[in-house]
């Protein structure tokens, strides 16, 4: 297999990988369980699992608080994961990454605190039109409260935004421009870098969703000079309820706290607060401690394989799937972008994308069906859901054959 | 197996629908939508004298919600309003319980593999919502969430 021969060449050892992923070997239904769902979430290495493992059965206490030995363990252990979240997307200081819950809260933590602030009426918010409801609906309740304008910039037929419209979008009006990094409907990488830097000179600031991108690519804020980078624990092979907001410190420093409650504050009485430093002004109440530890495991692990690794292997894995699939009759991948992460999303004449989704699982191949938490997606192509597989590097040719095996069944099925 | 879900009857209603068209002369009609799915459908009741005297629909869906508003539409026609109801109680418990199957579905039997699959019983079910809604005549748009 060539895919698997190119990985080996580039010091990749599929197998030895998969065998860090406990969950990987078990049947489903009777078959070997074929992973496809990487983009809603990805399955944890056993370095993740240990990691949480030893905090609950060693470590486990409150931190920030406690001068005993359990407290001062786990406070370094997790605030050792935002030292290498600060590596993982080259952050300037370790003060600019705060610890949320995920991308979702990390775009509403923005929109909340920045957006009462600074945001007034009349004032023109961008996004893209492959935008995660994440990355909308905080947006559009801002506009709602503020009486700003929500603005999208269109895109084409291969699922690319169109960079001559955003052009055209751009005014004294932007404050914002928040879009994805890499689409989760679609794949596509969009050009962040360029987006950031016009919106920069329309005097606009940036925040980029990288909850599909943390997975799959190599990042850096500051190369792309983000105003504000989120992404999600889960989806890099770390625990759920984590996540990691990057902000630049000069905006962070000029925003009013997010929530109110222990850890954020410095004094308090009942006629005046005064707010901790950054980054635990935005941080109240105690945290994920545990998915903290877990995320800063999942970060080690992805480093130690190397994200350059890990996405030629992925592109390999995407050309070998696209074309696996593009020879079924009646099958049309939606989202073809020239830049594009390994999601495939796609759709069968007469067949609806949940019959297909049941039927796959009974052969233990689990795929996402539905509209992807991006709606709009599916109204631009006029389909009211799509059946998308979306890889990981622990996933194999050998997987593709077995989906693309799945799918002819499928098709033999219901026509 | 998936088989017991897709059995041949619900397969050949699927691609078949019965009843599936615009009806202009109904006086009850209803919308129903599955917001998970994407699955959109509408019912149209033409009732005299407290009987379904002609009902079809028309939308787009997967396999297991097409196939089961085809199926109620065959078995909903000249039933009274009651009937209709107990019908649709009977359906309910089919998919959700394992009370002893009425003898009153007769071919709405098929369906039992749904219970199998939780995801899939939102599928199965939208018509009859729909068709609640449509009795009722309340107007309002039916949604599964």
């Amino acid at each position: 297999m060539s895919v698997l021969g190119s990985a080996i060449q580039a010091g990749f050892d599929v197998e030895q990988v998969r065998a860090e992923f406990p969950v990987l070997r078990q049947k489903v239904h009777g078959k070997p369980l074929v992973y496809l769902d990487n983009a809603a979430t990805s399955q944890k290495p056993l370095a993740v699992i240990d990691a949480i493992r030893r905090f609950y059965e060693v470590d486990c206490a409150n931190i920030h608080r406690g001068v005993h030995e359990l407290s001062q363990r786990s406070t370094a252990a997790y605030e050792q994961t935002r030292v290498k979240a600060k590596l993982f997307l080259n952050a300037r200081t370790r003060n600019e990454l705060i610890f949320v819950r995920g991308t979702t809260e990390g775009i509403n933590l923005v929109a909340s605190s920045w957006g009462r602030k600074c945001v007034k009426a009349g004032d023109e918010i961008v996004i893209g039109a492959m935008e995660h409801h994440s990355n909308i609906v905080p947006w559009q309740l801002l506009c709602e409260e503020k009486g700003a304008r929500l603005r999208v910039i269109p895109m084409n037929d291969r699922g690319e935004l169109l960079m001559e419209e955003y052009a055209k979008l751009l005014g004294p009006r932007t404050r914002m421009v928040a879009v994805g990094h890499v689409s989760n409907a679609l794949g596509t990488i969009s050009p962040v870098r360029e987006i950031i830097e016009m919106a920069h000179k329309a005097g606009a600031l940036t925040l980029i969703d990288g909850a599909q991108a943390a997975p799959h690519m190599k990042l850096d804020v500051q190369a792309l000079d983000a105003d504000f980078y989120a992404f999600s624990g889960h989806k890099v092979f770390g625990p759920t309820g984590i996540g990691i907001l990057y902000g630049k410190s000069k905006l962070l420093n000029a925003m009013p706290p997010y929530q109110g409650g222990g850890d954020m504050i410095r004094t308090v009485t009942f006629e005046k607060t005064t707010y901790n430093d950054l980054p635990y002004k935005f941080e109240a109440g105690t945290p994920n401690i545990a998915g903290g530890i877990g995320l800063g495991a999942a970060l080690d692990y992805v480093n130690r394989i190397g994200l350059d690794k890990i996405a030629a292997y992925e592109h390999e894995l995407l050309l070998y799937g696209t074309e696996a699939l593009s020879a079924i009759p009646g099958l049309r991948i939606l989202g073809t972008a020239r830049e594009k992460a390994a999601v495939l999303s796609f759709v069968m004449e007469g067949i609806h994308p949940h019959d297909i989704g049941t039927v796959l699982d009974r052969m233990g191949i689990a795929v996402r069906t539905g509209h992807h938490c991006a709606q709009p997606v599916m109204d631009w192509f006029g389909v009211p859901a799509t059946t998308r597989a979306s890889l990981a590097f622990y996933n194999t040719a050998a997987e593709i054959d077995a989906l693309a095996a799945g799918i002819r069944k499928v098709k033999e099925m219901f026509s | 197996m998936v088989d017991d879900l897709y059995q041949e009857i619900i397969l050949d209603h699927s691609k078949h629908p019965r009843n599936c068209h615009f009806m202009g002369d109904a006086n009850r009609h209803a919308e129903g939508f599955n917001p998970l799915c994407g699955d959109k459908l509408k019912l149209y009741l033409r009732v005299e004298g407290g009987i379904v005297k002609d009902v079809s629909f028309e939308g787009s869906g997967c396999a297991i919600s097409t196939a089961s508003a085809s199926l109620m539409t065959e078995s909903l026609k000249g039933k009274t309003k009651e009937e209709a109801m107990k019908l649709l109680d009977n359906f309910h418990d089919l998919l959700t319980t394992d009370s002893p199957v009425s003898q009153e579905l007769g071919k709405l039997v098929v369906f039992c593999g749904v219970k199998d699959y939780p995801a899939r019983v939102k599928c199965a079910t939208l018509a009859w919502h729909t068709l609640k809604s449509a009795l009722n005549n309340t107007g309002e748009p039916v949604s599964t969430e």
